[in-house]
């Protein structure tokens, strides 16, 4: 009973994904599925990365240091909605190798959003405990101090996705999350 | 010593051209009208009309018989037309027409039709709607933000209107005012873009027999997300040209600044016709998405010349750089 209650809390981040890919096979998300389907993952992969890197502040502000087990998990899953984001993109949005770089060549905001993608491959790829003793505490503390840039990185990229309309609601909702961890830690830093 | 003749005595070149190009697009109507008649006994009578949704009044039209009215492509459906577009006077999010344009009373409505015309007219939209037989045609939209639809429009040429009030000689441009109503459109208040929305065609363009004044789609009148209760359809132009919920239609001698070109003139030009080969400055023309035609796997197609209307609509650019004039 205990292990399926800690499968499912596993499994639970998964689940908005889960009910995307569900409605996408039902042609359940409207006119344009691809466009829904690709920004419900991108903007699911930002809610990710805002989670993860609240867990830290979090637990400490709650005393609770059992809760850090969730920073790697959030950052495990925000890197699988990272990762289907640019799978919708490359294999529905835009098929084709050719498609993908005359996009990215005309529509740089893609190439800052590949860009936070790809450090965050990085530190999803040295997550585990042997990365962490292979590389010493320290140098895996700054790499992984990469999230923050990654953070930054996907600010822009939807700032900009965004910028097209005048539609800056959510952008304001996420950058001020963001700021508030960041401001947070260089609080920290010197106190 | 006799007076010199005035600048005005002289008919200009162009309004001299542009009125034998009037008379050749009358003309051609009055044939394509006695083909119909003609075709209506055979071929256009075979095909059944598009189905009505069954969710506004009907509006009845007869197949329109002008070359290039008709696409054959598969129809997006009622739904997608209706609930996925743009109107930011509604918001700039595509469902936000469907979600709010419900509160745009569509009558009593009155469309101003002034400037260098002979017979400037207030029209009541309901006379509007029987200065000209309805026509069903069936159009290929393209939007600039690279996504398409094929939608089954109803209403006639916008040159009918255009002779009802006779243009001067001096009228080159038309330029066309949409509703901007703060209380029933809550967009208004983004600054996006500067209201009320305006757009502009030059008078050839506007003369071209495939532009039509819309007042209804899949036999029924429009949705108030689409543009109720008139609009304008130009299918070879970018959909954003096409203005939707029109009040007020200005003769004029000048270039009318539409609403996108004052908004961002570097990304959106006056023109705005399709051209797959002319970028916009943030993303390539040269594929667009078909909204409609199935679900995730739906393929992005090849974006044509004129949007596929070059045969009709080329020779109004002949000698213009398409580059410049985009």
């Amino acid at each position: 009973m205990a292990m399926m209650m800690r499968a499912l809390l596993w499994l639970a981040p998964g689940l908005p994904a889960a009910l995307y890919w569900l409605w996408a096979v039902q042609d359940a998300l409207g006119a344009n599925p691809v466009e829904a389907l690709l920004r419900a993952l991108g903007e699911w992969s930002l809610v990710g990365l805002c989670l993860t890197l609240s867990v830290s502040p979090l637990a400490k502000w709650l005393r609770k240091p059992q809760l850090m087990v969730w920073r790697r998990r959030l950052g495990l899953w925000t890197f699988a909605y990272v990762l289907q984001h640019v799978a919708v993109y490359v294999v529905f949005d835009m098929p084709g190798l050719a498609l993908v770089v005359n996009d990215v060549l005309q529509r740089p905001f893609i190439a800052v959003g590949l860009a936070s993608a790809l450090i965050l491959g990085a530190l999803a790829a040295t997550s585990y405990q042997r990365a962490r003793i292979h590389l010493g505490p320290q140098r895996w503390q700054r790499l992984h101090q990469g999230a923050y840039v990654a953070a930054a990185l996907s600010m822009l990229h939807f700032y900009w996705m965004r910028s097209g309309k005048n539609d800056f609601a959510d952008v304001w909702f996420y950058g001020l999350w963001l700021a508030v961890l960041v401001g947070w830690r260089l609080l920290r830093a010197r106190g | 010593m006799t007076q010199p003749p005035q600048p005005s005595d002289i008919t200009p070149q162009a309004a001299y051209a542009q009125r034998r190009l009037w008379l050749q697009y009358m003309a051609a109507g009055g044939a394509g009208a006695a083909l119909a008649a003609w075709g209506a006994r055979s071929a256009f009578a075979a095909l059944p009309p598009v189905a009505r949704p069954g969710v506004l009044p009907p509006l009845p039209a007869q197949r329109s018989a002008l070359p290039g009215a008709m696409v054959s492509e598969a129809l997006t459906p009622y739904r997608d037309v209706s609930t996925y577009n743009n109107f930011y006077e509604f918001g700039t999010r595509k469902d936000d027409p469907a979600k709010h344009a419900h509160r745009m009373p569509t009558r009593p409505w009155t469309v101003q039709v002034d400037g260098l015309v002979h017979k400037p007219q207030t029209f009541d939209i309901d006379s509007l709607m029987r200065l000209s037989p309805m026509e069903e045609r069936i159009y290929r939209m393209r939007c600039v933000e690279g996504w398409s639809m094929v939608i089954p429009w109803l209403g006639y040429s916008l040159s009918a209107l255009i002779s009802a009030v006779q243009p001067m000689g001096s009228a080159k441009y038309v330029e066309f005012v949409t509703l901007a109503d703060p209380e029933v459109m809550p967009g208004l208040r983004s600054r996006v873009l500067r209201w009320p929305y305006r757009e502009g065609l030059r008078l050839d363009e506007a003369l071209h027999p495939l532009t039509l004044l819309s007042f209804g789609l899949y036999g029924e009148v429009l949705p108030n997300a689409n543009g109720a209760p008139v609009r304008l359809v130009v299918p070879w132009k970018y959909g954003f040209k096409s203005a939707k919920s029109i009040v007020q239609i200005r003769f004029v001698e000048q270039q009318p600044r539409t609403a996108w070109n004052v908004s961002a003139p570097q990304e959106y030009g006056f023109y705005s016709n399709v051209n797959p080969q002319v970028a916009h400055p943030r993303w390539s023309q040269a594929t667009e998405r078909p909204i409609g035609q199935g679900g995730l796997t739906t393929r992005r197609q090849p974006t044509l010349m004129f949007n596929g209307y070059a045969e009709q609509v080329a020779h109004l650019y002949v000698g213009m750089d398409l580059k410049r004039f985009y």
